[in-house]
């Protein structure tokens, strides 16, 4: 996200987290879940979106620090009602990593 | 076969799903809709004088009903004035439906006249929204709009419906079924065990209800559980009315302006069992320092409360009233005889200082006396401020949804279209408006709406011509720096409720305060009660906003 509504808490140092969502594909979701982060200034390092084989659902990427705050952040993605569900994986899950080169 | 409108079908579909009166303010982009509201045989609609008023409107009738209720607004601004009272609907948990109107759907994104994003601009504030994008999506949207508004924690959602949409005709085969709420949750067995287990144990109990207890319909069931284990029980702003506030397990409202034997009990405790409210910041103050000694045991439909402000060492999701008809026959009946003396103690120690409360020219006797003269069966709104607090206070408070007011969003101009609100929604009832004249001021035009519809509000207006509760806090904690907080002009509201078509009696005039307030509280139809009220009068006792509740000054 570009624009931030509060200035968010220092982050650094902490681990890293990849949480895969399952999200009902249409127009709307990605600003209910960027807004819900931003809102509630917790920053997320990065983002992947993409439709699944069946159109009616995507799948999105997170990758975001791992403070005490972040089981409070998988609850509230949970009450999304476009959210069906949410996964943590490890920082070494490769989907980041394997993007990393378009970065450079 | 069927074949409507798009603006038909939304109609249809209220009609279906039981709702009776809808408040809002037409405008190009929703006239077709309004077009079909205005045959429709069974849908009252009450024309507010500002779409804001529309939505507290609607938060009144809800409040009352416990049932999603419906504003409207047309596009632009008209949307844009609906999202305090939407806001306020998503802090306080209360089932609401905002449908308004888009520029049509080859107009979006042209910054076309009276285009705005209220989908994006509803997005944090409410449960969900959606933006409808042909006629046949409504088959779906209606109903899942008040489906999610009224399940778990209810919550507003907002339908912003393009013109073109509205206009649009379609055929289908059959209507959906008018909505119902969504299972509850199952119910986690062990941890109901421990948390009966914990209270058992539990020396120094302390039962905590919020504004959830009320919305899931189980005051009824809190105060038997209260009774069956002994438990002292204090009640959040939200919650006032759950217990009876002359029962004897009662101790109160908790918090910035609970009474000082409330927060101390509090302090004392060794086993908070929260139910269905959420560590609000008024009502425990500095997190860490609330209920120091205490386990917490806490119940809520809203798994996301849990652990959010203080970590629970048995956190039970589901709804309130299942969990404690669960909890019930797994805790022994208790008497608690020597922790209830020692509540006792602390209340006879440091009970509510209600300083004039026999006068009914004083802050504290004014609301007494409206008290008496209405009746346990009036419902009371007030808006927010110092006169709020002292209702809160002071009013005594006996059933649940007797009591609305602002509690998470604490917004001025709630009080008068939420009481025409009520008024809508239980017009067999009085409806006493208690309010500020800062927050009178501030939705003041629906003053026309309820003369138009003459219903039986009768608004108190506590008037220290000033904001007090800012010129409160100035005074105490800002070195009496009270900038900005004072008006120099004073308005006549008598000649205002006057201009309105609405009667008033000021009491500062009259020889016998208490009968002719009583004889005005009692004149069938709308009126307005004006009292000058000192503005050294503060709230007391008053937690400073950041400290522990112990800390609490005054009172």
């Amino acid at each position: 996200m570009i624009e931030q509504v509060a200035e968010p808490l220092q982050q650094a140092g902490f681990a890293k987290v990849v949480l895969e969502l399952e999200v009902n594909n249409h127009a709307g979701v990605m600003s209910h879940i960027c807004n819900l982060f931003a809102r509630r200034a917790f920053n997320v390092e990065g983002i992947l979106c993409m439709p699944m084989p069946d159109t009616s659902r995507s799948r999105i990427w997170l990758l975001v620090f791992e403070d005490q705050r972040l089981e409070q952040m998988v609850l509230q993605l949970e009450k999304l009602v476009d959210v069906l569900s949410v996964r943590r994986h490890g920082a070494e899950h490769e989907v980041f990593e394997r993007l990393e080169k378009f970065f450079r | 076969m069927m074949q409507m409108t798009g603006a038909e079908l939304i109609l249809r579909l209220l009609e279906r799903q039981g709702v009776h009166t809808v408040s809002g303010i037409p405008g190009g982009a929703i006239l077709p809709f309004y077009d079909a509201l205005g045959a429709s045989p069974t849908v009252r609609h009450v024309l507010a004088r500002h779409e804001q008023g529309a939505g507290f409107m609607a938060q009144g009738m809800a409040r009352v009903s416990g049932q999603p209720e419906v504003c409207l607004a047309s596009s632009g601004p008209g949307a844009t004035n609906l999202l305090t009272a939407i806001a306020d609907a998503s802090l306080d948990s209360i089932p609401m439906v905002a449908i308004t109107g888009q520029v049509p759907l080859s107009m979006i994104g042209t910054d076309a006249f009276q285009e705005v994003d209220i989908y994006g601009m509803t997005v944090p504030i409410t449960k969900h929204n959606f933006l409808v994008r042909s006629a046949a999506e409504l088959l779906d949207v209606i109903p899942e709009a008040f489906r999610i508004a009224m399940s778990g924690r209810p919550g507003p959602v907002l339908v912003d419906v393009p013109k073109d949409v509205q206009n649009q005709r379609i055929e289908f085969d059959s209507f959906p079924p008018p909505a119902v709420p969504d299972v509850r949750p199952q119910l986690d067995q062990r941890a109901i065990d421990e948390a009966a287990r914990m209270i058992d144990a539990a020396e120094r109990p302390v039962l905590y209800l919020g504004g959830g207890v009320i919305h899931a319909g189980a005051a009824e069931q809190a105060v038997a559980f209260a009774e069956h284990a002994g438990l002292p029980t204090t009640m959040t702003l939200m919650a006032l009315g759950t217990m009876p506030v002359d029962h004897p397990l009662s101790i109160g409202m908790l918090g910035m302006h609970g009474a000082r034997y409330t927060n101390f009990i509090l302090e004392e405790s060794d086993l908070l069992i929260c139910v269905g409210a959420r560590f609000d910041d008024r009502a425990i103050g500095k997190a860490t320092e609330f209920c120091p000694r205490a386990k917490i045991v806490h119940v809520d439909i809203d798994p996301s409360e849990l652990h959010k402000i203080k970590t629970a060492h048995v956190a039970i999701n589901g709804d309130v009233a299942t969990v404690l008809e669960a909890l019930m026959p797994r805790v022994k009946a208790r008497l608690r005889k020597r922790w209830l003396a020692h509540v006792e103690s602390l209340k006879t120690r440091f009970p509510l200082q209600m300083p004039g409360v026999d006068d009914p020219r004083n802050h504290y006797g004014l609301i007494q006396a409206v008290a008496a003269s209405v009746g346990d069966d009036a419902i009371v709104a007030t808006d927010v401020g110092q006169h709020q607090m002292w209702v809160a206070q002071a009013y005594p408070f006996r059933r649940p949804r007797q009591w609305l007011t602002s509690g998470g969003l604490g917004t001025m101009g709630f009080g008068l279209p939420a009481a025409i609100g009520a008024a809508l929604a239980a017009p067999d009832r009085t409806v006493v408006c208690f309010t500020g004249d800062g927050s009178f001021k501030m939705n003041i035009q629906e003053l026309a709406t309820l003369a138009e519809e003459g219903l039986n509000v009768k608004i108190v207006l506590m008037n220290n011509n000033s904001l007090g509760l800012v010129y409160q806090q100035q005074s105490l904690f800002y070195g009496k720096r009270t900038f900005a907080s004072k008006y120099r002009a004073a308005p006549d509201f008598v000649k205002i409720a006057e201009g309105f078509g609405i009667p008033a009696l000021d009491l500062d005039l009259v020889d016998n305060p208490r009968a002719s307030l009583t004889q005005a509280l009692r004149a069938p139809g709308p009126c307005l009660i004006h009292a000058s009220i000192d503005r050294e009068e503060f709230v007391y006792p008053m937690v400073p906003p950041g400290a522990a509740n112990a800390a609490m000054i005054g009172g």
